[in-house]
């Protein structure tokens, strides 16, 4: 037998010394219940989170933008079907090679190839990259037919922006990839990076992206820790971007275009009580398709070169001298102020000498003597002059603000300009010098310091016709104006037009002048006089417009000429009676017009301004007269649709 | 186990299920056999295990860097896991036969010391710092329960934290990261750390009820590492929860209470040592493996007992609860 030395006492000690360690356990034992606790149940929330991220990962896609309409519901910018061609890096097994086979098979070039790989490496390897983004059908099915050897490569249906006319791409704008810029300005595009995602960058699809842009959609998939697609969890489709109806009428708007084909210039009609804008249109135009796959360098440069500034808005960021179209409010501010009186007659002999200067009239023997009348329908400068050194500048200007002038009008396009209406505090403001009486005579026949847009011309004649009310001009239907609250409080919205046709003084009272339009007169008769003296000018002979008059009743309009100088016409010139046309494109004079129609009961407003087009009587009342036609030939179809409205959003 | 492989059966369930029938089989034996008989055999198996260390140092397989396994064709056999047992075998019929007079004494001191470094100094140069520092602590309890007195082991503490310096000079790159990124997880998420805080993450996003059965989505989407084995402890906390984890930790308690008091029972200094020490190092096989799991030590590679995925480790465990058996089957009997 093996003797166990020690006995008793030794088994004691062991006894002693393992009651130690058994304590030292549960200690132990405390520390890790303890850490289960914390971890399970006190934090175990946060570990869940953490879990979350850990397995889901999500694919972001772009929804398909919201439709522009016209009034009258035909598409301006639609979405259509595109084909695009996606790679993630991390499926594919030779990357290299899979980007050879594809600038193979679409013939990419190695500018091409060299961004999609600079992409790749931008991104994480489980992100998609748009190797194109508008394939043809021929190179969507050679990708198709190869599709088994290239792996890591998923040929997607998509829907894009597109353009169908492109005689709206100013007013409408367009859509192109996110910039860093757009970023910056547009809050809304934090969580949109979606591939394939466009942002609206001029016109309305940059007025109304945050609206039309609609909800990117996600894939969330869960993933392993090699990043590879288990299953798909969720899947959110996201929201289709709102769509649009605009006041504009498509038709009218291919009719501007093709009138204005060839010239510089833009066309402007307007609702002079709805201020409902219908035409908009700038020329030359440009293809908006170009820029939603990303324009290439040569088309860039092209456009950027262009002589006639295609990219350019001309309706609300051209800047042009009213010129004689200025003669109806200048006749209506020196009414408003009794500076003189419809009955003043001037003799008028081609010329006249103030202030130790000659003021020209463009009729180089004379009108004769004139009244005011007659000074509008034959657009006599010098009676204008006149008029105007009696007025004086600041008064004139004042009521050229009143009218429209001056000021952005069209409510959310960062591109209108403001012009100019110049008077004595602008000049020693903007160019540091006093007023010269010279100047004030030049002003009154719209040249000098002047600058207008044509949108700005066209409210300024919807303001005249409407018989002296500040319509606000409104492009999107439904989007809240004066004419739609006050149409609102007087639930009566047609009888709008023959209340505001009508003797106002009885039937205005504060609360409708708070809610609805503020007459801009003081005496509504001297806004009818100058009415009646554009029809003159438009369907009287000797009328600066009578050439382009519309004979049938219901067509008739009244309408005033306007011939704007760029360059200062010195005496010999004068004297050599330069023609216009012969001189270089550039020092021609810019042609404009401006009307209302129909005469008898005036509905809508126009301007046509043609740059360096020569007189306003010969090239820009003969667009604007087929525009009318057609305008007033449309008006029934869109009454109607205006009648429909009704009730829903005015 | 079968949760591992998200819930297919063949692939280590079938395995583990298999070995954990063979070694209970095992366990049964070595119950039946006589206390006598593994008292008598204690030296013969330390010296064969260690001689089974030397030969992995010639013919072991390597795996992940490490030199561990002795190929024995029906089976990889790791004999630094069944040192486990060995060391606390041999030290218990060592300390059985000295009184406890002379337990203090040099001659007595220096031939535990030298069976304790000579199978740790093997096993750490495989290199598994998790196993040896496993085998020492075993050892040092065999001879901290035979009454050594507390300064020696102050003496030892004192020398290694002196050596320490040295020593981790010798550590492979990858175990002094280990050790630093415990300090601080967040050091390096992705590399060294992120065992640690995924670990973590799946034991938190537990909750109080876990996941549920093969839902653990830590596990199967291979966000966990070594999930069937180090880390088996983590897959169940994430799909049992609190609960869950409590109960496993209950029961690891009541199995070292089991063998303790078993131990308590006998009258022999050898089957006391024996129990006492296979007991407290079983605990500290648990504690180990579950404070590294809960982020609360560095992580060193040590299994959790029985459950984790591992033949070597599981024999060790059968064959010293079998040891634990025999002592209470043959109580009765003398050692002789």
């Amino acid at each position: 037998m093996i003797s166990d030395s020690g006995g008793g006492s030794k088994i004691r000690l062991i006894g002693r010394r393992m009651f130690i360690l058994t304590a030292a356990k549960a200690v132990v034992v405390f520390g890790v219940v303890g850490r289960l606790i914390s971890l399970q149940i006190n934090e175990s929330k946060k570990y869940k989170t953490l879990s979350d991220k850990n397995r889901f990962r999500e694919w972001k896609f772009a929804p398909p933008r919201g439709v522009i309409k016209d009034y009258f519901g035909e598409e301006i910018a639609s979405n259509e079907k595109v084909f695009q061609l996606h790679l993630i890096p991390e499926n594919a097994e030779n990357l290299s090679a899979l980007i050879y086979r594809l600038k193979n098979i679409l013939k990419m070039s190695d500018k091409a190839v060299f961004r999609i790989q600079k992409k790749i490496k931008s991104q994480k390897p489980w992100d998609p990259v748009i190797i194109s983004d508008n394939l043809t059908w021929a190179e969507f099915s050679r990708i198709n037919l190869f599709l088994h050897e290239l792996q890591g490569v998923e040929p997607i249906i998509s829907v894009a922006r597109v353009y169908r006319e492109q005689s709206s791409s100013h007013v409408i704008g367009y859509v192109s990839k996110i910039s860093k810029r757009d970023l910056q300005k547009k809050n809304y595009l934090a969580n949109m990076k979606a591939a394939g995602m466009r942002v609206g960058k001029t016109g309305l699809e940059n007025k109304l992206d945050s609206e039309i842009i609609g909800d990117v959609g996600h894939k969330r998939y869960e993933v392993n820790a090699f990043g590879k697609r288990i299953k798909e969890v969720s899947i959110d489709q996201g929201k289709s971007g709102k769509s649009y109806k605009t006041t504009l009428d498509l038709e009218l708007q291919n009719l501007s275009a093709n009138l204005l084909k060839d010239k510089a210039g833009a066309i402007c009609v307007m609702d002079i009580y709805r201020g409902d804008i219908i035409t908009m249109v700038s020329s030359p135009t440009f293809d908006p398709n170009k820029f939603v796959h990303g324009i290439n360098t040569k088309d860039w440069k092209e456009l950027i070169n262009h002589r006639d500034k295609p990219l350019v808005n001309k309706a609300i960021s051209g800047l042009y001298p009213p010129g004689s179209t200025i003669k109806g409010l200048v006749a209506i501010s020196a009414l408003e102020n009794d500076v003189v009186n419809t009955k003043m007659v001037q003799q008028c002999s081609g010329s006249i000498e103030l202030y130790g200067e000659k003021f020209h009239c463009w009729k180089k023997k004379g009108h004769g003597f004139v009244d005011m009348r007659k000074a509008i329908k034959e657009s006599c400068d010098v009676y204008f002059y006149e008029v105007a050194r009696r007025l004086g500048i600041d008064r004139l200007s004042e009521t050229a603000r009143a009218y429209g002038l001056g000021d952005t009008m069209v409510k959310g396009f960062f591109e209108e300009k403001t012009g100019v209406v110049p008077n004595t505090k602008w000049k020693k403001e903007r160019i540091g010098k006093s007023w010269y009486l010279g100047e004030t005579l030049h002003s009154g026949i719209g040249q000098g310091y002047w600058q207008t847009t044509p949108m700005q011309l066209c409210l300024m004649t919807a303001r005249i016709a409407n018989g002296g009310y500040d319509v606000e001009p409104r492009i999107v239907l439904g989007e809240k104006s004066k004419f739609s609250i006050f149409a609102e409080k007087k639930k009566n919205p047609k009888s709008l037009e023959e209340f505001f046709n009508s003797d106002v003084s009885n039937e205005f009272d504060d609360t409708t002048i708070d809610l609805g339009y503020k007459p801009l007169f003081r005496n509504q008769e001297n806004i009818n006089f100058v009415k009646e003296a554009f029809f003159g000018a438009t369907n009287e002979p000797g009328g600066t417009s009578y050439g382009s008059r519309l004979n049938k009743k219901e067509f008739m309009y009244a309408g005033k000429t306007g011939t704007s100088q760029v360059r200062r016409i010195t005496e010999k010139q004068r004297e050599l009676e330069i023609k216009n046309e012969d001189l270089p494109y550039e020092q021609r004079d810019h042609a404009l017009f401006v009307a209302f129609a129909p005469y008898s009961e005036p509905q809508y407003s126009i301007s046509v301004v043609i740059e360096h087009g020569g007189s306003g009587s010969k090239s820009a009342a003969p667009i604007a007269k087929k525009v009318i036609k057609k305008l007033l030939e449309r008006h029934p179809l869109r009454q109607q649709i205006h009648d429909n409205y009704i009730g829903e959003d005015v | 186990m079968y949760s591992t492989d998200g819930g297919q059966f063949a692939y280590h369930t079938k395995s583990h299920i298999v070995r954990f029938l063979l070694f209970f089989l095992l366990f049964f034996i070595v119950s039946f056999v006589k206390t006598s008989f593994w008292y008598s055999s204690a030296t013969l198996f330390y010296l064969g295990i260690l001689f089974l260390l030397i030969l992995v140092k010639f013919f072991g397989l390597t795996s992940s860097g490490s030199q561990r396994w002795l190929d024995l064709y029906f089976l990889n056999l790791q004999p630094s896991e069944l040192m486990k047992i060995g060391l606390i075998l041999f030290l218990a019929k060592y300390y059985h036969n000295i009184s406890s007079g002379d337990v203090n004494k040099f001659r007595y001191l220096a031939q535990p010391l030298l069976a304790l470094l000579f199978p740790v100094i093997l096993v750490i140069t495989q290199p598994d710092l998790g196993t040896s520092f496993l085998i020492a602590v075993g050892g040092i309890i065999v001879v901290w329960l035979a009454g050594v007195k507390m300064k020696f082991f102050a003496y030892l503490g004192g020398l290694f934290l002196l050596s320490a310096p040295v020593a981790i000079s010798f550590l492979k790159p990858y175990q002094k990261s280990r050790i630093l990124t415990f300090l601080d997880p967040s050091r390096d998420p992705l590399g060294a750390g992120y065992q640690i805080t995924q670990s973590k993450i799946a034991i938190g996003s537990g909750g109080l009820l876990g996941k549920g059965f093969l839902e653990g989505s830590q596990s199967y989407l291979d966000y966990l590492p070594e999930k069937h084995t180090d880390f088996i402890f983590t897959l169940f906390s994430e799909e049992f929860g609190f609960f869950g984890s409590m109960t496993i930790l209950l029961i690891y308690i009541l199995i070292t209470w089991r063998i303790v008091s078993i131990g308590h029972t006998l009258r022999t200094s050898f089957g006391r040592l024996y129990c006492y020490s296979f007991a407290t190092a079983f605990f500290i096989y648990v504690a180990v493996n579950m404070g590294m799991v809960l982020g609360l030590i560095p992580i060193v590679g040590a299994p959790l007992p029985i459950m984790s995925y591992g033949g070597s480790s599981m024999m060790a465990i059968m064959i010293g609860l079998g040891i634990v058996m025999s002592c209470k089957i043959h109580k009765d009997q003398s050692l002789g």
